[in-house]
């Protein structure tokens, strides 16, 4: 029974997969049509959808650009330190919350309820703070990965096995060896999510305020095309920021799932 | 009973005893001149101000611009999402093309666009409740698949013995069974389109609570900044339990 289900299984998985492909092939080539149409039919506005070879062409030029990868490299470091930061600073106040059912019941509302506020309304305290400089966008992406890693981090310790944590006593392990031993390898998986969680909003963070206040990174970059009218290369610099963006999270997750196959 | 609520309401105390301790502590320092006042005003300074600020300010009428451009950005998202999702769950071939499109949308950075819906809807309302819209869109739909797709194979089943239409199948059994999931959908949307429309009113400058904190900052107005976001905080931590509470009472008992 078992047999004959997946010997028909089979040959229909087949052309499934290949149906798929071409039905996604199909639904690009009719969302490109359209576009070009419009574009080409002058209904909107001029330039609010630019033909697809003007969007083609500034994304090489973006791409060519060595300014640019200037600006990437800013936007990066600005984020990179922001997600450190920040994702530290949560991964320590998460293991305090995880570990502490009185510091969780104090503390972690705030956090959880403080956690779906809108960040960028801080910046304008930030640029009191840290100045008009990369330091605010710093801090925005901090602020903006810290409660996606805490809350994440402290639901982990919550689900470690109890188990575990009885081994890591009976051993007489430390607080710094119950972190690094038991603690963090049980939890991989929602530190790896929180952290995919964490770096998106930290984009999101420090991309928006580079367009609300700045002279430097992707996010200037942007605004800059918005208010010269430069179309095309607006479109060619979300296409490539979303492109780094998606990747980036894909890549995260991949290297938690790469960890978890390996733990196996 | 009373030593249980007791025992519960400790730890709460003591997390906002905290906190206004540490309200007191940043008073302390900047009246030591330890933390510059130019820079951070004095916590007193900041909850007088919060009557000004409401009064002067026209934080009602804010507030109501606010929660309206929510309100549409929820309508728009939960038409579209829930219907995208029935329509990707019916056409199974659909949802193999697209739903890791649409994962995808969900973890990228949409609002970033907000500069291109600003040419195109123009510098209004409309962008901003686009922006939600778009912004909330992803969870619905991944949601309302999940609902779908999860519900018991009885349940279909039942329908099925009952030779109930397609139609009838879809009323009776899937959607009730997807409405718990598809509630946590929405719910997770409103509090994405929330968190984009302050953020772009903020960014464009146009609007309601977003603006007002814009504003109060170009004016330099340190205490009226802090004060605005204050209520800004509480505006969004109230709209969370909302949305929480009402996913709770329209949740089906089960």
């Amino acid at each position: 029974m078992a047999e004959t289900s997946q010997l028909t299984a089979a040959p229909a998985g087949l052309p499934a997969v290949s149906r798929v492909t071409l039905l996604r092939i199909a639904i690009i080539l009719t969302i490109l049509v359209v576009w070009e149409a419009t574009a080409a039919s002058g209904l909107l506005f001029r330039d609010v959808v630019p033909s697809l070879l003007v969007i083609g062409r500034a994304v090489l030029s973006v791409l060519t650009e060595n300014d640019f990868y200037w600006h990437l490299g800013v936007t990066a470091g600005e984020v990179g330190i922001g997600l450190l930061i920040g994702g530290v600073a949560g991964l320590v106040v998460g293991i305090a919350l995880g570990a502490n059912r009185f510091m969780s019941q104090a503390f972690e509302h705030f956090l959880y309820y403080l956690g779906p506020t809108p960040k960028i309304i801080f910046f304008p305290v930030m640029i009191m703070w840290f100045g008009v400089g990369p330091g605010s966008k710093v801090a925005m992406g901090t602020i903006s990965c810290f409660f996606p890693v805490a809350l994440s981090v402290a639901a982990g310790m919550r689900q470690i096995d109890e188990v575990l944590i009885r081994v890591g006593r009976s051993f007489r392990a430390n607080t710094w060896q119950m972190v690094t031993k038991i603690y963090l390898p049980a939890m991989r998986a929602p530190i790896v999510n929180g952290v995919r969680l964490g770096l998106g909003v930290a984009i999101i963070g420090t991309l928006l305020a580079e367009t609300k206040l700045s002279n430097r990174g992707v996010g200037f970059l942007i605004i800059n095309s918005y208010s010269t009218f430069n179309m095309p290369r607006m479109y060619a610099l979300l296409i490539v920021v979303f492109v780094l963006a998606i990747g980036a999270n894909a890549l995260v997750s991949r290297l938690g799932n790469l960890e978890a196959i390996k733990a196996r | 009973m009373t030593a249980l609520s007791m025992k519960r309401a400790v730890p709460v105390l003591i997390g906002v005893g905290t906190l206004v301790a540490a309200i007191g502590a940043i008073e302390i320092l900047i009246r030591a001149g330890l933390i510059n006042r130019y820079i951070v005003p004095l916590p007193s300074q900041i909850i007088a101000s919060f009557e000004r600020v409401i009064v002067e300010e026209g934080i009602p009428e804010r507030f109501w611009l606010t929660l309206r451009e929510a309100f549409w950005a929820t309508v728009l998202l939960s038409v579209f999402g829930v219907g995208i999702g029935v329509l990707l769950h019916r056409i199974r071939i659909l949802r193999l093309a697209t739903e890791t499109w649409v994962a995808a949308m969900a973890s990228a950075p949409t609002v970033l666009m907000y500069p291109l819906f600003l040419v195109i809807f123009g510098r209004n309302a409309s962008t901003i409740i686009m922006m939600g819209f778009v912004a909330g869109l992803a969870p619905v739909i991944l949601k309302t698949l999940e609902g779908l797709a999860g519900t018991r194979r009885v349940l279909i089943d039942v329908g099925r013995s009952f030779k109930l239409t397609p139609w009838q199948l879809y009323w009776k059994i899937l959607f009730p069974a997807a409405l718990p999931s598809i509630f946590v959908g929405i719910k997770l949307g409103m509090i994405f389109a929330l968190i984009n429309i302050v953020g772009v009113e903020f960014l464009i400058n146009f609007g309601g609570l977003g603006q007002l904190i814009n504003e109060l900052a170009e004016r330099y107005d340190l205490a009226g900044t802090y004060a605005a976001i204050c209520f800004v905080i509480l505006v969004s931590v109230l709209f969370f339990i909302f949305t929480e509470r009402l996913e709770r009472w329209l949740r089906p008992v089960n």
